[in-house]
């Protein structure tokens, strides 16, 4: 389905979007480029506030209308900027070339509509189909996405079915179009650790089964070193780092990805203490301007990092920072990145 | 801190059963969201229980707080049964034990101000005048690394960390031997976390405290607990010092649990045993095993016998028929 050469699936450039607050506006992302791949794994991680949701959801439009806006940017699809589109061509976009999964099924499904016929209605949205074959297919999708008794949950109701089989429904909705790209977000982090797994499986086998390319946004490094081809690393509302999975978990570069690295607690260690980053993600509102947004928490932090703005630089092997230690002219070399490997 | 010693807090087969009520409130039966539960906690030490939802983890810890009442088994505290306690006698067990709770935002009254939120649970028991419990809310913020003007601000005011401690500060009001901690940085960001942790783990050093740790994550239990307790559909199912549950997990879902936890490190991508099936919901209980239909290992004894907890090597007891 893509066109031929090295087009990406999704192009993203430099994207500002936000949300005015009493009467002014205030970027909740900023400078926002990347790409997905066709066929690919790419993940957002990022804690709260780090504008990954806002992010997914402005790739689609999906912001809230009352006051959440796009500014700034490039969105492309195959090559097709998405910001000069109006919503009924997004509506055909969303669902049918881009599938969405979210984190909370039970709010995305609707309650008093059984399960069948919300994925009936996906379909028929974006094709010509008969009730009959709508339904057949239906059931199919159910099964593909492991529902053992996929003709009984076509009759059901969101509320009779466990956490779990509410994402499967969500995610067989999702990839009901074939989309090119599924992009989900948190779509493990409400449920349990044994049925997240299940989830996860669910997904890579989706994924390459269809060699479809999967955008997952999760603040859970373990779900990103388990899932992830290309990973992105996201930090008050900008990419901090970005780059293959096994060069973000074994050199990283950004101070504030490394010192996330060492937040996880691992089974194999015993700890004396945890290893902790002080103060506090930012809020919206005070987002610290200037300089480096992570300056204030920053134990590298260096004068000019408060005065000058970061930007991304390649160190290679297209992995990118945003950091003044890297940016050359002046840093003092430092960190070496690999020294949290056990 | 021997084995001798006798724990500060111990239960003994408790069980809450709550009724199950179908279409028209007919009854339906009961569901035990806890089932012949013991554990002992000894003075100083922290012991995690682990569970995914449903496992009747928290409810263990609201029974041991007294929150709900237990249906059956009892709850013995410092030599003291306080399972049926009631008006003074529980009012004293009371400033014994302290919760601190999962979501800040409810837990907090948001029409209170900070210093009164803290100070309120002494002020329960004794009467302050306005300065002297000024000056206890203060002292309580900067001993959990809160300056002594959070006193006159609002909940809202704080971040989702800086609230948590006023949660904690809060249970320390009365200078508690155990706090009951259900879920307490689950709300929390990575980075936030671990400083509660810290703080909790310093309070300990501080004052010898003891604490159940109640949570889902099993890296955050291993990471904070002396002893740690697996709990399944309301029974514990396994207990055991954390290195040995790490090390060798006896019982199946055990292993699958610790399996299923996605490894920080793109190197060590497995091919995990995925769990088929996913957690019971509330249900009557069956017979046997709850875990069998789960289970890669299950045998006919499984259906039949509800297995006990059994001790299978030195501080490690486990419920499975695999090592009768």
């Amino acid at each position: 389905m893509t066109a031929a050469g090295n087009r990406h699936l999704l192009e993203v450039i430099d994207l500002q979007a936000g949300f005015a607050i009493g009467g002014r506006y205030y970027p909740a992302i900023d400078h926002i480029s990347l790409q997905v791949e066709p066929g690919k794994v790419t993940c957002i991680v990022g804690e709260s506030g780090s504008g990954k949701s806002v992010l997914a959801l402005s790739i689609m439009d999906l912001l809230p209308k009352d006051n959440g806006r796009r500014t700034q940017g490039e969105i492309r699809l195959n090559g097709r900027n998405l910001m000069e589109w109006s919503e009924a061509e997004m509506n055909r976009v969303r669902g049918r070339e881009v599938g969405f999964v979210f984190q909370e099924p039970l709010t995305a499904l609707n309650p008093i509509v059984t399960v069948g016929s919300q994925i009936q209605e996906a379909l028929r949205n974006h094709k010509p189909l008969s009730r009959r074959e709508s339904r057949a297919l239906t059931i199919d999708l159910l099964r593909q996405v492991g529902i053992l008794r996929p003709e009984a949950v076509f009759h059901e109701y969101p509320h009779q079915l466990s956490g779990g089989m509410r994402q499967r429904v969500m995610i067989a909705m999702a990839i009901a179009c074939e989309p090119q790209l599924l992009i989900a977000d948190e779509p493990t982090t409400a449920l349990d650790v044994s049925v997240q797994a299940q989830i996860l499986a669910l997904f890579k086998s989706l994924q390459q089964q269809r060699g479809m390319a999967l955008l997952l946004i999760t603040h859970n490094l373990g779900v990103v070193a388990e899932m992830a081809d290309e990973v992105i690393v996201m930090y008050a509302g900008e990419i901090v780092e970005q780059g293959d999975v096994d060069r973000i978990f074994h050199e990283p570069k950004h101070p504030y990805l490394q010192q996330l690295l060492q937040l996880i607690p691992r089974l194999d260690r015993e700890y004396e203490r945890f290893a902790s980053i002080g103060g506090n993600v930012p809020s919206l509102l005070h987002m610290p301007q200037g300089g480096c947004r992570f300056a204030p928490r920053c134990p590298e932090a260096m004068e000019r990092c408060f005065a000058e703005k970061p930007q991304m630089t390649d160190t290679g092997a297209n992995h990118l920072v945003r950091c003044l230690l890297y940016s050359g002219g002046g840093a003092s070399g430092g960190t070496d990145g690999g020294d949290d490997d056990d | 801190m021997t084995e001798r010693e006798p724990p500060l807090l111990e239960v003994r087969s408790l069980t809450k059963e709550y009724p199950l009520i179908g279409a028209f409130r007919k009854r339906m039966g009961t569901i035990r969201a806890l089932d012949d539960f013991s554990l002992a906690v000894r003075q100083g030490e922290t012991v995690g229980l682990v569970g995914e939802s449903g496992s009747g983890k928290s409810t263990a810890g609201r029974v041991i707080a007294r929150l709900v009442e237990a249906t059956s088994g009892s709850i013995v505290f410092q030599n003291r049964d306080i399972t049926n306690a009631t008006g003074a006698k529980l009012r004293g067990w009371r400033r014994d034990l302290q919760m601190i709770f999962q979501d800040p935002d409810t837990s907090l009254n948001p029409k209170l101000r900070v210093g009164d939120i803290v100070s309120e649970p002494v002020r329960n028991y004794t009467r302050l005048s306005g300065r002297q419990a000024q000056t206890l809310a203060a002292e309580l913020l900067l001993r959990v690394g809160l300056s002594a003007d959070a006193c006159a601000k609002y909940p809202h005011e704080f971040s989702g960390g800086q609230k948590q401690r006023i949660g904690i500060a809060r249970a320390l009001a009365l200078n508690p031997k155990l706090i009951v901690a259900d879920e307490p940085v689950s709300a929390l960001d990575m980075s936030v976390q671990a400083q509660v942790l810290n703080l909790m783990r310093d309070l300990q050093q501080e004052s010898g405290l003891s604490y159940l740790f109640i949570s889902h994550d099993l890296s955050i239990v291993h990471a904070i607990s002396d002893r740690i307790g697996v709990m399944y559909a309301g029974r514990l199912i396994e207990w055991a010092d954390k290195r040995s549950l790490y090390r060798t997990p006896l019982h199946p879902y055990t292993q699958q649990l610790i399996a299923a936890i996605p490894v920080p490190d793109p190197r060590l991508r497995a091919n995990r045993i995925v769990p088929q099936d996913e957690p019971p919901g509330p249900a009557p209980r069956m017979s046997g095993c709850a875990f069998r239909a789960r289970c890669g290992f299950a045998k006919p004894a499984c259906a039949e016998i509800v297995p006990s907890l059994k001790p299978a090597a030195a501080d490690h007891q486990v419920a499975c028929h695999l090592y009768d």
